[in-house]
Order: C-alpha cells, then structure tokens, then sequence
C-alpha cells in the first residue's frame, strides 16, 4: 500500500482497526474527536461497534466489560477527559486487563485550552489511577508513529495484561502526514485463557475481579503484577538516538517536542555546537539505563517539554546526579520554537 | 531543501484546501510533507490558517514562526503574517480583499485580485485555486500538470463542473502574470 496523506488522530482510529480493535467507546472533546468521527464511520463496516457513552466514566467502564469479555478495544480523549477515565484505569490495571487509552493532551490544568501540551506526562507515568499500578505508556513523533505505536499498544497490552496508553497530543493529532500502514509487524500472542467470554460447558468460569478483602490476597496479586512490570521494564524499552555519539548536551524530549528539539540541534551543529537528543518512545518504561549510560560521556542534560518540568525529574533520577540536568519549557498550549530550544543549547554551550 | 508555507484567511475561503493540496502534491512527487491546520473556534467561521512543510529531508518542526511563503486572503491575515516572513522570502496576497501593501524591502510581494478575477470569471470561491496558479508559477516549486493532476483526481469524476472550475481557475492564476 502507498502513503496516503491523513490526520493524526485518523491514523490512530485506521491503525486501531488494522490491528483488530473492534470496539471503541469514547466521548467527543477537542483535539481528538477526529478518532471517535473515523471510528463511527467505519468500525461498523467491518463487524466493529463504535458507541459514542453519555460520559468518560461511562466509556472507560464499558472498555472495562469489553477488555474483560477477551476483546480487543479502546478509548480515547484528551486530558480532561483522561482525568475523568482515571477511576476507570485503575480498576482495569487491578483486574489485569489489556487495553489501549489514547490521550490527545491540550493544555491544563482544568478545562484549560484546546491547544497542544505535554502536561499529562505525571499522569500517565505515575498517576492515572489509585494504587500501585503501571500504564505502558508509547510517545507518538510522527503521524507515522501515531499508527504503529497504536498498532503496538494492543500488542503489548496483550502481551503483558495491562492497559497501555498512547500519549499524544493535539499537534499531532491534527497534523497530517504520509502513513504507511503496509509496515507494522505482528507478534505472537498468548491466548486470552482468563476472558469472561462464556464457558461453553467446557471449563470452569473465569472470574475477572479488582476486590481483594485479604490483604495478604491483595499483596500477593500486585507482587504477582508487578513480576509483570519487571518484565517489560527488561524488554520494552523503546528510544531514539540522534546525533549522541560525540554530544557534549543530550536533549531529552519526546512527542513533537523531540522534532522540535532535532531541528534545533541540526541548527546548532553547524555552528560547530556539540548537541544531541534522546527521545524516549516509551515514557514508561523510560529509558533510564541508556540515560545513565549516556551522563559517562555527555556534559549536560537538558529536558525539553511542553509543560512546566514533569519528564525533567526521570531524566534526574536517571542521570543520578552524575550531571546537571536543565529544563526549557513552554505551556499551556505553546509549542516552543526551534529558534528558543537552539538559544537554549547556545546558553549551554556558553556556559 | 525545506519550503515552509503560512496559508491565511477566513473561515470558507478555502485556506485548509489550498495547504492540503500543496502537501498532498508534496507528498506524490516523493517529498517529506507536514500540514498543520488551526483548529478550534477556526472551524466555525473567523480566521483560518494552516502551516505547510515541505522538504527533501525529515520534517523537524510541523509548526512555522517565519514562512518562507505567506498566502494572505483576507487583511487581518496580512496584519499578523506579513512582518513574520523570512528576509527572502515571497508573500502573495488576495489584493480584491486586502487594501495595503507590504513596506518590507527584503521579501517578494505578489499582489493578485484573486476574489475579483473569481467573481469575474464566474469562479466565485475559487480564489484560493487562482493563488494556487499563481504560486506555481512564481515559486516554480511543483510542476504544473503534477499539480493539476492531483488537484483534478481529487475530485469525483461525476462532478465534471466542479473540474472544469477547478482547472479553469488554476489556469487562470497560473497566467496571470505575464
């Protein structure tokens, strides 16, 4: 198949649907309503269900039933949305149940705007439900990457029983690029055996539940899940390098912020300015082993983000101290500028 | 080579049109290509713009300060873009809707009546397409039959009128500076 020229937000919703995704439950909000529009038009067409819910809360526990029932579904907002998901999250981590959750950020806290941001990375990274639960978190850069990684979100839900989030935002999602969709491995999965999808009078019932009285139960499911965890942190880690051979500043930055970021390494090599950048892909697991590696040889970090400084304090605990690690940022809806992130690199350089 | 486009006007005028078709074209003769439109109240009438990249190498930045190419369709447009245009650089302008011209002596300026040749030669909301000719002419930036292929096999080929506007307006544009 050939490149065509699509949205972000559509090439998640078509990506979805390559990958086997059959139902999808969401509530419109902007900037990410373009994927419940591609879905309502075309899921039905090929066996799928769309259902547009009365609210987030009502989508998230109707993603809940359809995970739990052994199949491949997903929702999708933006940060206000995600927050009112968050309830929902949590009860889908502690059932151990697959499942993709898109967040389309624009700016917060509150209602905010309905410009881009990165201010949901403390959320999806730390804090998107109660209790001790991880969210395999992907950073989409591209509108190509917007399709594959929504493609190896379900996998990777699948892979390891727990829901997996796409952390867009809404640059990306309304941008458009060329997609090619022809390009998207697929692996080998186990066989959902846990899905409440009917016994047929051939096995015991499947319970799939998030309630657990005992507490010695309740410490031993998480010890169990988090086996899990440890698993995709060896794994799953998932990064870019540009440029970080010989680099005396690394820049950190992921989603848009992270092209942003090249262009203005790129302007400040030819001034014979030594930059690079590593640009996480999976934001959890972070890549904190090949940043730890990389404070050996780098002078400086700097993390660049489209929020106050949240990504900034993995990027800390990973360096360990070893180097200084700066922080540029604009919020609230701005993208930063090539020409500020290169002035940026220039003040460290000088410095 | 990296072309970076600011297409502006208002909300029905055909902005987001005219940047898709150039990333569109882009995108067909083997070019890295982003387009970012405005969204938002935008969508509801009131200003409209979008930012189109276009380039042999990978995309960095979606998003543009200073174009290298500013389309002007209506004069708030005009007021915000103009003095952002890169020193160089070529700003073209629907003159039927925006009374001023540019002061700066280090870009291009390209003044075209495109609504009135529009309104004249029965192509009313084709103005945008009639920018597009001309930006074809002057930037030299895709062939013409590439362009107007990808425009004409956009369209449905029932609607044999709407291909006829389209072709008439864009060659209009594309000879109109002599």
């Amino acid at each position: 198949m050939s490149k065509v020229l699509m949205k972000g937000n559509e090439a998640i919703a078509e990506a979805a649907i390559a990958a086997g995704c059959v139902y999808f439950f969401g509530y419109p909000i902007t900037p990410q309503t373009e994927v419940a529009e591609y879905m309502a038009k075309r899921l039905p067409k090929v066996g799928g269900l769309c259902l547009q819910a009365e609210s987030e809360v009502a989508a998230i526990n109707m993603l809940m039933g359809a995970s739990a029932g052994g199949t491949r579904a997903m929702t999708s907002s933006s940060s206000p949305g995600v927050s009112l998901k968050s309830e929902g999250i949590s009860y889908i981590a502690g059932c151990d149940l697959p499942c993709l959750v898109v967040n389309v950020q624009r700016g917060g806290p509150g209602l905010g705007g309905i410009q881009p941001s990165q201010q949901d990375y403390y959320q999806a990274t730390r804090g998107v439900g109660h209790g001790d639960l991880r969210l395999i978190v992907l950073a989409p850069s591209s509108v190509q990457e917007m399709a594959s990684l929504t493609a190896e979100a379900f996998d990777l839900a699948d892979a390891y029983r727990m829901p997996a989030m796409l952390l867009a935002d809404g640059a990306l999602g309304q941008m458009m690029e060329p997609v090619d969709f022809s390009v998207f491995p697929k692996r080998e999965l186990p066989e959902k055996t846990w899905a409440t999808n009917g016994t047929k009078g051939q096995r015991k019932k499947n319970i799939v539940n998030s309630l657990f009285i005992d507490p010695n139960e309740l410490e031993n499911s998480i010890r169990a899940r988090y086996e899990r965890y440890a698993k995709v942190e060896e794994n799953e880690v998932r990064y870019e390098e540009y440029m970080t051979d010989d680099a005396d500043i690394i820049l950190v930055a992921f989603g848009i912020t992270a092209r942003i970021a090249k262009s203005a390494i790129a302007d400040m090599r030819k001034t014979g300015i030594k930059a690079g950048l590593l640009r996480p892909i999976t934001l959890w697991p972070f890549p904190k082993k090949k940043l730890a590696e990389l404070a050996d040889t780098a002078k400086v970090f700097l993390s660049v983000e489209m929020s106050m400084g949240q990504m900034v304090d993995d990027v800390r605990l990973a360096v360990g101290g070893k180097r200084p690690v700066h922080f540029f940022g604009r919020t609230g809806g701005i993208i930063p500028s090539v020409e500020e992130v290169a002035e940026e690199i220039r003040k460290l350089a000088e410095a | 080579m990296t072309t970076r486009f600011i297409f502006a006007g208002s909300g029905g005028q055909g902005i987001q049109f005219s940047g898709k078709q150039m990333a569109k074209t882009g995108m067909h003769v083997g070019k890295n290509v982003t387009f970012l439109p405005s969204y938002g109240p935008e969508m509801r009438g009131g200003t409209s713009n979008c930012t189109v990249v276009i380039s042999d190498e990978e995309i960095g930045s979606p998003s543009v300060s200073t174009p290298d190419i500013l389309v002007a369709m209506n004069l708030p447009s005009f007021d915000k873009f103009e003095p952002k245009v890169a020193p160089g650089g070529i700003l073209f302008c629907d003159s039927t809707l925006v009374d001023k011209k540019s002061e700066r002596e280090d870009i291009q300026a390209v003044y075209v009546p495109a609504t009135g040749l529009a309104s004249e030669n029965d192509l009313t909301g084709f103005a945008n397409v009639i920018l597009l000719g001309v930006i074809l002419k002057v930037t030299g930036i895709f062939d013409f039959a590439d362009f107007e292929d990808y425009l004409l096999s956009n369209i449905p080929a029932a609607k044999t009128a709407l291909i006829e506007k389209n072709r008439k307006a864009l060659e209009l544009g594309w000879n109109y500076l002599q």
